[in-house]
């Protein structure tokens, strides 16, 4: 993967003193921008990514040659239409798309950092991008927004930096990752470390990965992706290539066949240890926490104008989780707005061309900006 | 847009913070907000209306009147509108209470059940009265407590509530529509 070399990155020389206690100076953020940042500088948004999404959010990510993962709505034309808006999406620290992450060099060892990396947290990687407005002279974003992971670090940004956005979109979040989430991550690490490819995180320098640890994590994850109701729908029972059941453990069902091929297309896209440090950045998110408990507190500074959806079929981020944070804002009397999309595809939705969705997002963007601009004249 | 949507935004003042409770597709909360205060939004159940309602760049927050209104601390809005909503509440009364608590003053619209018209459908066709305001049979209708003004302004005054009540038997007669201003 020597393109990767190739990809933007902005090298962020101030140290970072990350939640764990270590410092980290002179990483790389990688990057990427859609559209173009006008001169006022008023219509940058900045996107954060998932769990295994990347800095390309639109167009063809140049690694995968695949279409960048919110591409039904950031491009031209789109709900967030990059004739009008400036777009910037990094990848997140900890990650394998070129930002610091266990895959780089430790210059202790000269060897991959592995397990040696230090433990991050969504808070970590809201600091790492805030650099990003400095690189780029922005002195308050138009927007952050993110689905899954991604709203967490909405919610932490605008808590972290209460004036640096006019708006914010968290989707099909959470303000404190449950039990069941973490359990979840649980099952997805311990796959991979029960690869005896994984090596306690060393594999780097071998010629094997931890690839069907990696895999079997991404099909377990991939199922609490979907809902019930999208999986019968869509697969059934029905059979792969078969007329009957071969009464033995090959892929017999269109589902299973499926879940091995998302497993094994994933591993050629993704680091089994980004893989284990990002969803343990996901576990230790408890935004309330930081609050002592009160998640109100968390947003008691700003005046950013929120606006919160969730997704009905959504069970792993359900609508109630999201609720708790539209709660926590009307209680301080804050800005917000919620709607709750009907979709059949669950916590996946927010990646598809769902209309109600990618309107919902469109519609307020555009207002907030026309209500922006029509107070400055 | 309904005629009393101009009588209701005409009872706000300007640049006042005001909270529409069943906003529905954001209508009223459209003239509110192109001329009298921006600072408005609206609570909604209906999604299909969330997203009219969206469409017109306004703010909503998608929830139930009976059970989402606890999450606004009290007075933090300067009004609170209720409009034609009330009689199809399990719990009207705690709703009023809530309305009382979240806004300084609340606005609230009532069909009324004794306007003129329909005490005569009563009187001599002996059904359940169907008028513009009352368009649906006994057994559709989402209605499960229908007032006459004199019983809301009655309610009022039982509770201690503040209401503008002027000339009240003849607007129980002759009105088809019941608009207060309440307040604690």
């Amino acid at each position: 993967m020597n393109d990767i070399e190739k990809v933007k990155k902005l090298i962020i020389d101030k140290p970072l003193k990350l939640d764990c206690g270590q410092t980290i100076s002179n990483f790389p953020l990688a990057y990427e921008t859609y559209g173009k940042l006008n001169d006022k500088k008023d219509n940058a948004v900045l996107a954060f990514h998932a769990l295994t999404g990347d800095q390309f959010a639109s167009g063809t990510n140049p690694i995968t040659k695949k279409e960048g993962w919110w591409n039904y709505l950031i491009g031209p034309g789109k709900a967030i239409d990059t004739k009008k808006y400036f777009v910037i999406c990094a990848n997140v620290i900890g990650g394998c798309m070129g930002s610091y992450g266990p895959s780089n060099i430790n210059p202790k060892t000269n060897k991959n950092f592995g397990t040696e990396f230090p433990v991050i947290t969504i808070n970590d990687m809201v600091n790492a991008q805030y650099h990003l407005l400095e690189f780029f002279k922005i002195k308050k974003l138009f927007s952050v927004l993110g689905g899954s992971m991604g709203g967490m670090q909405v919610l932490q940004f605008v808590s972290n930096f209460p004036d640096k956005s006019e708006t914010a979109i968290p989707i099909a979040c959470t303000h404190s990752h449950s039990a069941q989430n973490i359990a979840l991550n649980e099952l997805g690490r311990q796959s991979i470390m029960a690869d005896h490819n994984w090596e306690n995180g060393f594999y780097e320098g071998n010629n094997k990965s931890p690839d069907k640890g990696l895999a079997v994590a991404r099909m377990a994850a991939h199922i609490t992706y979907l809902s019930k109701k999208g999986l019968q729908e869509k697969f059934g029972r029905k059979l792969q290539e078969r007329d009957d059941l071969k009464f033995g453990f090959d892929a017999d069902f269109q589902i299973e066949s499926y879940l091995r091929h998302q497993g094994s297309v994933f591993v050629d896209r993704f680091d089994a240890n980004s893989y284990l440090y990002i969803t343990r950045a996901m576990d230790y998110f408890d935004l309330s926490k930081q609050f002592g408990g009160n998640l109100s507190k968390a947003f008691e500074k700003t005046n950013t104008k929120f606006f919160i959806i969730s997704f009905t079929s959504d069970w792993l981020y359900p609508t109630s989780e999201n609720r708790e944070i539209v709660i926590a804002l009307n209680s301080i009397g804050k800005n917000v707005g919620f709607a709750e999309i009907t979709s059949d595809k669950g916590h996946d939705s927010f990646l598809l061309n769902i209309p109600d969705f990618l309107n919902t997002i469109k519609n307020f963007l555009n207002t907030s900006y026309y209500k922006l601009n029509e107070k400055r004249i | 847009m309904k005629k009393e949507f101009n009588k209701i935004a005409n009872l706000v003042e300007k640049k006042s913070k005001v909270l529409d409770v069943g906003c529905g597709d954001g209508e009223l909360m459209k003239y509110i907000n192109e001329n009298i205060t921006n600072d408005i939004r609206g609570l909604e159940i209906l999604k299909s209306n969330v997203q009219k309602c969206v469409a017109k760049g306004l703010t909503v927050i998608e929830g139930d009147a009976e059970k989402d209104l606890k999450q606004f601390p009290n007075s933090s809005f300067d009004y609170v509108i209720l409009s034609q909503t009330l009689q199809a509440f399990l719990d009207p009364e705690n709703v009023i209470s809530e309305l009382l608590r979240v806004g300084k003053k609340a606005i609230v619209t009532i069909p009324n059940f004794g306007y003129w018209k329909v005490r005569i459908h009563l009187l001599l066709k002996g059904t359940m009265p169907i008028t513009k305001d009352l368009p649906n049979e006994w057994y559709n209708t989402p209605n499960l407590h229908m007032c006459t003004i004199k019983d809301f302004v009655n309610y009022c005054n039982k509770k201690n509530i503040k209401i503008n009540s002027k000339n009240l038997s003849y607007k129980n007669l002759f009105s088809q529509l019941g608009i207060f201003v309440i307040e604690k």
